[in-house]
């Protein structure tokens, strides 16, 4: 099998049907006409920068930069988590607590693939670095950004309840229990869903990905279930993270809860 | 028992203040609505930000955690909030001398807090506060949903409690008439200022 080489042309024409599709919103007057064009030419603006970077990072593959990329990723995915969160942290914290979060589970689970599972040689080759963190870093992002957004949104919610606990003597940790729960609970079900319906309902992209650019489909598999249960794990542990310092910041050391670290919610 | 000193406190809206509230006697709070007394009581049982010293006959609030300092001076809202579906979740053992004091049947603790009528949801509030055995008792508006027989029982309730436990008591009020009947001390806010009446 080779792998068939995409001209400018050819995505040339899948643009066409979005034009197409901006013309169509237009005419129903739908108003999102403008922000798909956007979306759309992000990513492939972004896509490219990314291709280009990653070619000029497989011949010069020095640690530092491959560093600096890691960094920019877990800043931007950092960035996305705030910008998905009704009310969120004012301050340090509004980013802090996300990436901080992502930081932990999706740089250890990255890390402990390429070194035991993979065993790429070296560890950062960036042909396993980059496209595994990626992936970690985009899932993880929307199961702590779920998990977080509940978290705020229900203490806020159950504001009365939690101080009422918090009057009668109660730890913090006791008054917030069931508010966690929930919250963790909302950021797993995006992958257990994916899990569940994974080869039967959808056909994963990387998998995908892999088997268009020519690579055995029971190879692609095998990649695939190991992306699986790494995003898992690191979406898991990545939630739990990020719901656990998201909790504790809304109390202060006196125990009380400090709804007035949260900003307003957003329009 | 235990006494409650406040010493150049800090509550929003009002000038810093000393306020002492003798152990077993109580003291009636007032002032036009928005002035700032349910903010006090918040401050006071440490559920809000705020400065200055508050002593617990002769420990300050620092010495005790915010979850210990909070158990030891109770706060009554004027709105209880329930986190759990029936009565009986809220509370680890529950004292039949109380419910039976104010007029609830044993079975109340079966009842789900959705079909409370606000005046039951007052009185269990109560109950569920003084079983936690608080050394000051900072009431807002207790008796704000009840009618008048069930007035009577928890003034009559209070008195007999502080009296017998040795309990201080801050009690918000408007009712000039429930003033006089509860309390030995009377403060009133005005203009930013706790004064005594």
């Amino acid at each position: 099998m080779t792998l068939i080489l995409l001209t400018p042309l050819d995505l040339f024409l899948a643009a066409v049907l979005v034009l197409a599709l901006a013309l169509l919103s237009f005419r129903l007057s739908l108003g999102i006409e403008r922000q798909l064009l956007i979306a759309a030419l992000r990513t492939v603006i972004q896509l490219s920068l990314l291709g280009l970077v990653l070619k000029f990072l497989f011949v010069q593959s020095h640690p530092l930069l491959i560093a600096l990329l890691a960094l920019f990723m877990l800043l931007v995915a950092g960035y996305e988590v705030m910008a998905r969160q009704q009310r969120r942290f004012i301050g340090f914290w509004g980013m802090g607590v996300g990436t901080l979060s992502m930081f932990i589970s999706s740089f250890t689970v990255t890390l402990l693939a390429l070194t035991v599972i993979i065993q790429a040689e070296p560890w950062y080759s960036v042909q396993y670095l980059i496209p595994l963190l990626g992936m970690l870093l985009g899932n993880t992002m929307s199961g702590v950004a779920i998990a977080l957004d509940n978290l705020t949104h229900n203490a806020w919610q159950q504001r009365h309840e939690i101080e009422a606990r918090l009057l009668l003597g109660h730890l913090w940790d006791e008054a917030i229990r069931e508010i966690r729960r929930t919250a963790l609970r909302s950021g797993l079900i995006p992958i257990i869903n994916a899990m569940a319906a994974a080869g039967v309902v959808s056909l994963p992209g990387m998998m995908t990905g892999q088997i268009l650019a020519g690579a055995p489909p029971f190879e692609a598999s095998k990649y695939q279930i190991l992306i699986m249960l790494l995003i898992a794990a690191g979406t898991g542990f990545g939630a739990t993270a990020a719901v656990w310092i998201g909790s504790k910041h809304l109390f202060d050391e006196r125990e009380r809860l400090r709804l007035d670290r949260l900003s307003p919610p957003k329009e | 028992m235990s006494s409650l000193t406040l010493k150049q406190f800090h509550s929003p809206l009002l000038a810093p203040f000393d306020l002492h509230l003798p152990a077993g006697e109580c003291t009636t709070l007032s002032g036009p609505s928005g002035c700032g007394k349910t903010r006090l009581l918040r401050a006071v049982a440490d559920l809000d930000p705020h400065q200055g010293e508050a002593w617990l006959d002769e420990r300050e609030k620092q010495t005790f955690s915010g979850p210990e300092w909070r158990h030891h001076v109770g706060l009554l809202l004027a709105e209880s909030a329930w986190w759990s579906e029936r009565v009986g979740d809220h509370f680890n053992t529950i004292d039949q001398d109380l419910l039976t004091d104010l007029d609830l049947p044993v079975e109340s603790t079966a009842w789900e807090i959705s079909r409370l009528s606000s005046g039951e949801r007052q009185r269990l509030a109560l109950i569920r506060l003084l079983t936690n055995r608080p050394q000051v008792l900072l009431l807002d508006e207790p008796t704000a949903n009840l009618d008048a027989s069930n007035i009577g029982k928890v003034e009559q309730l209070i008195e007999s409690w502080r009296k017998k436990h040795q309990t201080a008591v801050l009690w918000i009020t408007h009712d000039t008439a429930q003033q006089k009947r509860i309390g030995e001390h009377h403060r009133q806010i005005e203009s930013g200022q706790l004064r005594e009446l």
